[in-house]
């Protein structure tokens, strides 16, 4: 057959592609936010219950350079990463199991339906039972949270993928684990993607919660225990302090992982829109 | 000339033997209502080099049943054959061009989806399945958009390397499910020329779907026209080489012919 001639392509200058990103509306977003805080805990007047913006951000220092923010954040991440990639890894699993076999599939349309819809920390006190108090009960109720969503996810994606790119698939002879890996995962990773976001977030919202019910004890807690001693010594700004962290650890991970993360993969691949 | 179509739809008169027999096969889809019957009781085969091409109107089932050549659904009685041996799950041997633009894999490039065919669908090491990519990915007209990704070509573009990486596995018979549909008609035709020459060069043989008149003549050796609800055989024709050519004599002749046979309306979409 005769070459297909590739189009011409105009190069768009730099500062407009720059415009044309989402980075710098963000950062005006945030400076509003920032002031209207600023101002409205001048205004209250009250360090008690709303500190200003600068004294959180003055706490959020002294406790970074004390070393002790750090320290609790690295232990609530340790704690969140294990959890995660245990959850996914188990969602991996039972999806695949899923996608392969009928009665995969009946056990995680059952399971799911009953699990998800149970807050990780109801489970609390079956996990103290069990584990005591400590990290594998937090890993544990860590572990549901981000299992049952991803799993969702993940399952809602491989049977949205389109029966001709399935047919494709099995016309190579791929069966088994590797049609999943190969065809039904990249086909279904805009899903698996937002799960995974999602999973992120409850994962952490767990954590949080359960750090802040049982204690630990004071040498070995996260997050969760740096606000609940602040807030019982009533520094206020110590607790946005370290609302605050989690928030910028979250906003990092977003912007910084999910987001290459999207580019590199669905973007590319003209799975979803720019 | 032989005007009357012979009704039975089975070959007699070629002597190879076949290398895809259907025998008195019917293939139903179970709904909701009931058990919907797409196809029954057909029953035809194709001999090593020929290029059979399935015509009817919509509905009449010619999906169903390239479905059931490629291994992708079970035929509810009766048998499919390929070599003599009775077919089972899909297969490289068995590599199938549709009509859908989303049989490409999105996050492969164009050589990557080529390419990767050819180490899944023939345990290829990867540098060869590479240079075999490239060869035909050029053969097809694509050599400039090896590395793009799907999402970034038209869809005749889409249908060139779901083409190419059909040939590139040398099936031992091609199924080609109505892939030019979707395009517009001087594509199409252009489309078809290309195929037609593809197929000539290689020797393949080919089992083609289609409910166009003149794309079953400029591509196939031989057509079997289906009627609709359930799909039967209605009839065969064999397409002489020289009739192929379009505007010839022979082309209008065997396309009137079918025409009255087979559709009672007069063709519509006629290009
Ligand atoms: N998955 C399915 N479930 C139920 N019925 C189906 C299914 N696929 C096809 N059918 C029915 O089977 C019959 C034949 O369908 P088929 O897709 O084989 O037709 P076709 O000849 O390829 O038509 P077209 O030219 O429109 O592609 C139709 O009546 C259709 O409604
Ligand atoms: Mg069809």
């Amino acid at each position: 057959m005769s070459d297909i001639t590739a189009p011409k392509l105009v190069r768009v200058p730099t500062w407009r592609r720059a415009l044309e990103g989402t980075p710098w509306r963000r950062f005006v977003i945030l400076a509003g936010l920032a002031l209207a805080w600023e101002l409205y805990a001048r205004w209250l007047d009250n360090a008690l219950l709303l500190p200003t913006l600068g004294a959180t951000l003055s706490a959020l220092w002294s406790a970074v350079l004390s070393g002790e923010l750090p320290n609790r954040a690295l232990t609530s991440l340790r704690v969140l990463i294990t959890g995660y990639a245990l959850g996914v890894a188990v969602a991996a699993v039972l999806t695949t199991l899923a996608a392969l076999s009928r009665w995969g599939n009946e056990a995680l349309g059952l399971l799911t339906s009953m699990f998800n819809p149970l807050p990780a920390i109801a489970l609390l006190p079956i996990a103290l039972l069990w584990f005591g108090v400590g990290t594998p009960s937090l890993i544990f109720v860590i572990v549901h949270s981000v299992l049952w969503p991803v799993a969702l996810a993940c399952y809602g994606g491989f049977l949205a993928v389109p029966p001709t790119l399935r047919m494709a698939g099995r016309n190579l002879g791929l069966s088994g684990g590797r049609f999943v890996a190969e065809i039904l995962v990249p086909a279904a990773f805009p899903q698996i993607l937002s799960g995974l976001r999602i999973g992120w977030a409850f994962a952490w919202r767990t954590l949080i919660a359960a750090e802040l019910v049982f204690g630990v004890s004071a040498r070995s807690g996260g997050i969760g225990w740096f606000i609940y001693t602040s807030r019982a010594q009533l520094e206020t700004a110590s607790v946005f302090a370290g609302l605050l962290t989690v928030i910028l650890i979250g906003l990092l991970v977003e912007g910084v992982i999910f987001r290459s993360l999207t580019r590199i993969t669905v973007q590319r691949w003209g799975q979803v829109q720019t | 000339m032989n005007v009357a179509p012979r009704l039975t739809g089975l070959v007699g008169d070629t002597a190879s033997p076949a290398l895809l027999e259907l025998d008195h096969v019917s293939i139903s889809y179970p709904t909701p209502d009931g058990i919907l019957t797409a196809v029954e009781d057909v029953s035809f085969k194709i001999a090593a080099g020929e290029r059979l091409v399935l015509l009817g109107p919509s509905g009449c089932g010619k999906s169903t049943l390239l479905r059931a050549v490629g291994g992708f659904l079970k035929p509810s009685a009766g048998e499919l054959r390929m070599n003599g041996r009775r077919i089972g799950a899909p297969g490289p041997d068995r590599m199938t061009v549709f009509q859908e633009f989303d049989q490409l894999l999105p996050w492969r490039t164009v050589l990557g989806n080529v390419r990767y065919a050819l180490e899944r669908g023939k345990s290829m090491p990867r540098r060869d399945a590479e240079g075999i990519a490239r060869r035909w990915l050029e053969r097809v007209g694509l050599k400039n958009f090896v590395d793009a990704f799907p999402h970034t070509l038209s869809g005749g573009m889409k249908q060139r390397v779901a083409i190419a990486r059909a040939f590139a596995l040398e099936p031992a018979l091609l199924l080609m499910d109505e892939p030019f549909a979707a395009l517009d008609a001087l594509t199409r035709r252009q489309m078809q020329d290309e195929l037609l020459k593809l197929c000539e060069e290689t020797g393949n043989t080919a089992l083609f779907v289609t409910h166009g008149i003149d794309e079953a003549i400029r591509v196939g050796t031989r057509i079997l026209a289906l009627t609709p609800h359930p799909g039967r055989l209605a009839a065969t024709f064999d397409v002489p080489p020289e009739t192929r050519a379009r505007g010839s004599s022979g082309f209008g002749e065997l396309e009137r012919r079918i025409q009255e046979t087979v559709f009672s309306a007069p063709e519509v979409d006629h290009v």
